[in-house]
């Protein structure tokens, strides 16, 4: 059965049950997909599955809390259910999941790219392509030309936590070396290039934290530290030190917490790498405390305990 | 119509024309700053300037930049008693001639928005006054409409010179340049300007009229159809997808709202005026912890009140929007404000 029939058909059978369910519809284009709460039956038709469905709609699910939801993930999206779970933040009980193998989205910012500004008519995709079709004429691409970096090296393609699986279940395609590629590069600076090179991407960031509200683990919400006047941890100067300081923060408060979905990177208008601050933080936890955030719902994240002795830190020779 | 006394501006003079013009003035103009990032930055020798798409960013920050320093002041002990301090202030308003270079028509109508609240309006405001006064508006008209553009339903058109000093039509190897003020007249003496031939002067007009029209969008009445609409339902629904970040309004080139925020360092520090964002939960939060907006469906409705309801009742009947639909394609989740507002024309 193609996937979004089965997708359908999972949803059909669930909905009397549930107060709505979140999966992803057309946007205002062709080749743009939104976030769509599937409410009644009607709904259901309404519902799209394909490389343009970016988003990871686990974000919504902790203002949710208390209402009974269905919702649509990919493997990467599903790490943060399993995070939210971890934590306490969400419900098992209250949420539906409809699990999706997925081989990967696009980069928006690639697609734009592509079709700069013209008008776009139709959007196709194959296994291996996408076409796009604009007022200018037609476009086709690979498709791991203008898939979004983290798909590249994808290690979850198969959600990790489900109650339905839409379609079948595969295991990742791409190297794990792959993963800390970019992080690796910017290591292999010194100190001060380093530097240099964050104070001009982060240059054109515009505190409009974007990253921080379409992040799923980012569950302050309306009372983070960066925007709180009493007591006043941030100044509002908007310089790129303000900036710095401001995506460190958000780095740090995710530690063995962020679950690598990207939507801090995907969200960003001023298109600033900003995952691969969080991709650090992530190999740094990895190697202090052989831990990888949301991967398996019994364990206990290695900031929210503590043992006498952490079996990869050697703390002393005694 | 095209004006037959128009300029011609060769692509290849640019570069050169703006770092003359740097030499007596601050000189803004889109530059690529990433793969899709365009920004209007001072212009330096040798930038990637960027003038086939509108910039990611709007020019709005060359009348109100993003931090402000309102005053700086700072605290001085009593040697004798050290119960009593003195406070010193100071205030340096420092305004450069500035020449915003490449803004489009929609940036254009957004620094209207600017003069209608700060410069024309009951309170003026000093600074943004200032800054406008010596600012110089070379516009380069759209030759086509991006799929988000709307400005034609909000007041304006891709190719509008209104507010413009100097008005630039894209043609073969160049830019055909005309003079909309006097300020433009003088820029147009620059020896990097040749009269127009005949032939650009139609080209420019042809270019012009092949645009092809935005779709329109049910406006009439919306002021009073969006006060009727104040159930938090209707507002629910569209904001549902909403993330609540600050995107849409830090990227709309007719947003002004501020805060303003006292940032100490010891005995001194400096008091700021910083672009804010209704979306947030902080923008209407009180001292006392009262919030009057505590969620986003009431700052949405507050958004959209404001720009096409609460604005053009303030402002003999301008909306607080361009058209530009950077918001659109800002948008973490797309969220598309036009097809809120024919939402909005159909229930209200």
């Amino acid at each position: 059965m193609p996937v979004l029939a089965d997708i359908k058909e999972a949803i059909t059978r669930e909905l009397e049950g549930l107060a709505l369910v979140i999966g992803w519809g057309q946007g205002y284009d062709p080749v743009h997909a939104v976030p769509f709460f599937c409410r009644s039956s009607a709904d259901i038709d309404r519902l799209i599955w394909n490389p343009l469905c970016v988003h990871n709609l686990v974000s919504y699910l902790p203002k949710l809390k208390g209402k009974k939801v269905g919702i649509l993930c990919k493997g990467c999206d599903s790490r943060s259910i399993v995070q939210l779970l971890q934590e306490k933040l969400i419900k098992r009980e209250e949420i539906v999941i409809i699990g999706i193998p997925c081989r990967g989205v696009v980069d928006m910012n690639k697609i734009q790219a592509l079709i700069n500004g013209k008008e776009v008519i139709d959007c196709s995709f194959t296994d291996k392509t996408i076409t796009i079709k604009t007022s200018e004429g037609k476009q086709e691409a690979s498709l791991d030309d203008v898939l979004a970096a983290k798909c590249l090296v994808c290690q979850y393609p198969t959600p990790i936590i489900f109650d339905h699986l839409a379609g079948a279940a595969f295991s990742a395609q791409r190297p794990a070396a792959a993963v800390d590629a970019e992080v690796k590069e910017i290591e292999g600076l010194d100190i001060p290039a380093r530097l240099a090179h964050w104070e001009r991407e982060l240059d054109r960031c515009i505190r409009c934290y974007a990253c921080r509200n379409a992040c799923p683990l980012c569950v302050c919400r309306d009372h983070c530290a960066a925007d709180a006047r009493d007591p006043h941890w941030f100044s509002q100067r908007t310089g790129v030190n303000e900036k710095v300081m401001w995506q460190i923060m958000h780095a740090l408060h995710l530690a063995g917490r962020c679950t690598d979905c990207g939507e801090c990177e995907r969200a960003c208008p001023m298109n600033i790498p900003i995952q691969r601050i969080r991709r650090k933080i992530n190999k740094e936890i990895k190697e202090l405390f052989a831990y990888e955030a949301g991967v398996n719902p019994a364990d206990t994240p290695p900031l929210y305990t503590f043992k006498v002795e952490e079996p990869t830190i050697k703390e002393s020779e005694w | 119509m095209v004006s037959t006394q128009a300029h011609f501006l060769a692509t290849g003079k640019i570069p050169p024309l703006l770092s003359k013009l740097g030499k007596a003035a601050r000189v803004l103009a889109p530059v690529r700053t990433a793969t899709t990032v365009t920004l209007f930055q001072e212009w330096q020798a040798g930038a990637e300037l960027a003038l086939s798409r509108q910039a990611s960013m709007p020019p709005k920050g060359v009348v109100f930049p993003q931090t402000e320093q309102l005053l700086s002041y700072a605290y001085t002990k009593d040697a004798n008693d050290l119960t009593r301090t003195t406070v010193a202030l100071d205030h340096q308003l420092d305004i450069k001639p500035t020449i915003l270079f490449g803004a489009r028509a929609c940036d254009v109508q957004g620094l209207a928005v600017f003069d209608q609240v700060f410069t024309h309006g009951e309170w003026q405001d000093d600074a943004v006054t200032a800054r406008k006064d010596a600012l110089t508006i070379v516009t380069l008209l759209c030759h086509e409409s991006e799929s988000t553009c709307f400005c034609t339903s909000v007041g304006g058109s891709p190719t509008a010179t209104a507010g413009s000093d100097l008005a630039l039509t894209p043609v073969d190897g160049g830019y055909l340049a005309e003079a909309i003020t006097d300020k433009g007249k003088t820029l147009v003496k620059d020896e990097a300007f040749t009269p127009a031939k005949d032939k650009q002067v139609k080209e420019a007009q042809r270019v012009r009229d092949a645009i092809k029209k935005q779709d329109v969008l049910p406006l009439k009445q919306i002021e009073q159809k969006i006060i009727k609409l104040f159930s938090t339902e209707f507002w629910d629904q569209v904001s549902a997808s909403c993330v609540s970040c600050g995107a849409c309004t830090y990227v709309c080139p007719a947003c002004y709202c501020f805060t303003i925020t006292d940032e100490p360092a010891g005995m001194q520090g400096e008091r700021i005026r910083t672009w804010d964002s209704c979306m947030f939960y902080q923008y209407t939060l009180e001292a006392s912890g009262h919030n009057p907006r505590p969620t986003k469906a009431d700052r949405y409705r507050n958004r959209i009140g404001h720009k096409f309801s609460y604005h053009p009742t303030n402002y003999k009947g301008a909306f607080g929007c361009s058209g530009c639909g950077r918001c659109i394609k800002s948008c973490p989740v797309s969220l598309d404000i036009r097809q809120v507002l024919r939402e909005a024309a159909k229930h209200g």
